[in-house]
């Protein structure tokens, strides 16, 4: 039956399969023989003959949906984390669960594109740089890596570009983020300048391509699921590392074990992980996830819905200024005439947040909140402040930061764009005085 | 007569030996690009055979899917990949639907739907449709019906 309906009732095709499975001892019910038998038909005419019936080719003990797994088992991640994807692993945090103000692991959001590597040979791990920029091909073992350049530590926010995708509309369509796809975890490594100095860049250099080890989904080996990169200024900046440590200790392996490309204040995509390989190239880096509409955003504004030309698209190189209350979570109810503490952290792509405020009328006034300064750049500041409220009631909590450009939050999302990046809209909590 | 015949004879012989070395080539062929164990491409959609097709409220168990019209063509070619998560947590017309098989096709392996994409594009606009914005779930909708005309006199 399925045969039938796989060969259609043309009776050449039925000689020559009848042929081909006697012939090369297969059996027809082998589901791997047979997507074999399929795999050799598509190289030749048979392909044609078959059109679109080639797509029931049946892959050996395919596991047709993914199996149920958890984050907390696998990667030891805290049970409260949300999953958006299993396959691949996409999971953020629930904006209380961000409170510290180093993001310990089991609380930092997963964003994958790909397949994370299965076996991680560190004693064996190299880098590699090469591309038309360099004056010629070099590569690093990662002993090599620690004991030739000198060692830094940055706090550094990593924030997916997606995050907040799901308050636009027309939705757009990727991995629905609310608030939590982002981090600020302890990054110890190299300066990505370093070992540039050492390789030796030519003049000819714009930007710097990364490649990692993790597998496409679609399990094509020749296929990157993830190749994206940063502007050779970005490359030579101070907190642009290659890491090898996080919070202290090797970087856990969804995060990127043994390497990962740090480039804080661009979308976290640039930032990639299980490195081996940096091309230094002499145009904008063409790897995947590298052309629009991925992480790219209308060059003008565009009205919501639009469907823009790819030539009208341009790379996301900066993420906005933006903040999140982390204290207390959403919900509270609180007795009348009690002050409540809030507290968060605020972050942007430009140079250091210079206000964070808080509203309880929604934005018809604003009171500065306490602001620490940061570590370094591209660490995200805590704020904090006592509220008091008028009377009893149900209120919300915004709070808005602004940065040394004068830019600050948008109560409102911002701007639509077609894959829903780049919302910093403020965050708000509800509260109850009862 | 006798010689045509011949010649009809060895050239059905010559035929068939170069149909038997095809077939040889292939055997040959197909042993070297066997793939290794455990490692199995995403190249293809899923068997029918091999979903399991229990649905509980209207929805797919193992999938999360919703039931309804195309939801077998629907795992068979969209969960190959990544889980049903990502479909379920999008929303789209059936252009947008389209643009992302388009995306796909174009830039991650996916193949051609062929006669069956009509059918996955339909359950997808269906069930996986946009919700309105009303203004109950948006505290400030996008404008609506814009009259565009240009403004001459300032
Ligand atoms: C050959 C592999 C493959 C198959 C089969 C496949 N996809 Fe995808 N799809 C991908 C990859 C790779 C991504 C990107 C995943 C990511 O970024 O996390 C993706 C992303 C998506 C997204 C998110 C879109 C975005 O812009 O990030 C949706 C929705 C989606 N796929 C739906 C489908 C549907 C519907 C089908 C069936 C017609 C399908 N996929 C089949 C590979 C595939």
């Amino acid at each position: 039956m399925v045969i039938y309906w796989l060969l259609g009732e043309n009776p050449i095709i039925w000689y020559l399969s009848s042929i081909a499975f006697e012939s090369t001892h297969m059996n027809a019910f082998d589901p791997a023989k047979r997507r074999n038998f399929l795999k050799k038909a598509s190289l030749g005419s048979l392909a044609a003959l078959l059109g679109t019936e080639i797509v029931f080719a049946l892959p050996k003990n395919y596991l047709p949906v993914a199996l149920e797994n958890d984050p907390q088992t696998l990667f030891g991640k805290h049970k409260d984390l949300i999953l958006r994807n299993n396959l691949p692993w996409n999971v953020e945090s629930p904006a209380h669960l961000l409170d510290d103000n180093v993001t310990p692991d089991e609380k930092m959001f997963i964003r994958n594109n790909g397949l994370v590597p299965e076996t991680i040979d560190v004693a064996a791990w190299t880098l590699t740089i090469n591309g038309e920029g360099v004056r010629r091909e070099k590569s690093y073992t990662l002993a090599e890596l620690k004991s030739k350049f000198p060692r830094h530590t940055y706090h550094l926010v990593l924030e997916c570009g997606g995050n907040g995708r799901s308050e636009f509309y027309p939705p757009a369509e990727g991995n629905q983020w609310e608030v939590g796809a982002v981090s600020c975890a302890e990054w110890t490594g190299v300066r990505l300048k370093d070992i540039l100095d050492d390789v030796g860049i030519k003049s000819n250099a714009v930007y710097v391509g990364y490649h990692g080890a993790d597998l496409h989904l679609s399990r094509d080996a020749s296929k990157e699921a993830i190749s994206r990169g940063i502007p050779i200024a970005k490359a030579l900046e101070e907190e642009t590392l290659l890491a090898y440590q996080m919070n202290g200790k090797d970087i856990p392996l969804v995060h990127g074990h043994p390497l990962r490309l740090i480039a804080s204040g661009f979308p976290a995509s640039v930032s990639g992980k299980w490195i081996t390989a940096l091309s230094v190239r002499d145009r904008v880096h063409d790897g995947e996830k590298m052309a629009p509409p991925s992480y790219s955003i209308p060059c003008d504004p565009v009205q919501p819905g639009t469907e823009v030309p790819k030539e009208n698209m341009c790379i996301i190189e900066k993420m906005p200024v933006k903040s999140l209350i982390t204290y207390p979570k959403s919900g509270a109810m609180i007795k009348d005439k009690t002050l409540l503490s809030i507290r968060g952290h605020a972050w942007t792509g430009e140079t250091k947040v210079s206000k964070a405020e808080y509203s309880i009328d929604f934005g018809a006034t604003w009171t500065p909140c306490r602001l620490q300064q940061a570590k370094n750049r591209y660490a995200w500041q805590d704020f904090e402040a006592k509220v008091s409220f008028p009377q009893k009631g149900y209120y919300e909590v915004w709070v808005k930061a602004t940065d040394n450009t004068g830019e600050s939050q948008p109560m409102l999302t911002p701007g639509w764009n077609p894959k829903g990046y780049l919302n910093n809209a403020c965050h708000r909590i509800a509260i109850k005085v009862v | 007569m006798r010689k045509r015949l011949n010649t009809t004879y060895y050239l059905v012989i010559f035929a068939l030996g170069i149909f038997m070395l095809v077939i040889i080539g292939y055997y040959v062929y197909d042993s070297s690009v066997q793939e290794k164990e455990g490692f199995i491409e995403a190249d293809a959609p899923i068997p029918l055979e091999e979903i399991e097709n229990r649905i509980e409220n209207g929805v797919h168990v193992q999938t999360g899917l919703v039931d309804g019209e195309g939801l077998n063509l629907v795992i068979a070619n969209c969960t190959a990949c990544h889980s049903a998560q990502l479909v379920t947590q999008n929303k789209a017309d059936k252009e947008g639907w389209k643009n992302m098989i388009v995306w796909m096709q174009q830039t991650q392996n996916l193949w051609d739907l062929g006669d069956q994409e009509e059918k996955i594009l339909n359950y997808l606009a269906k069930y996986y449709a946009p919700e309105q914005a009303a203004s109950a779930t948006f505290r400030r909708p996008p404008l609506k019906d814009i009259e565009w005309y240009d403004l001459t006199e300032q």
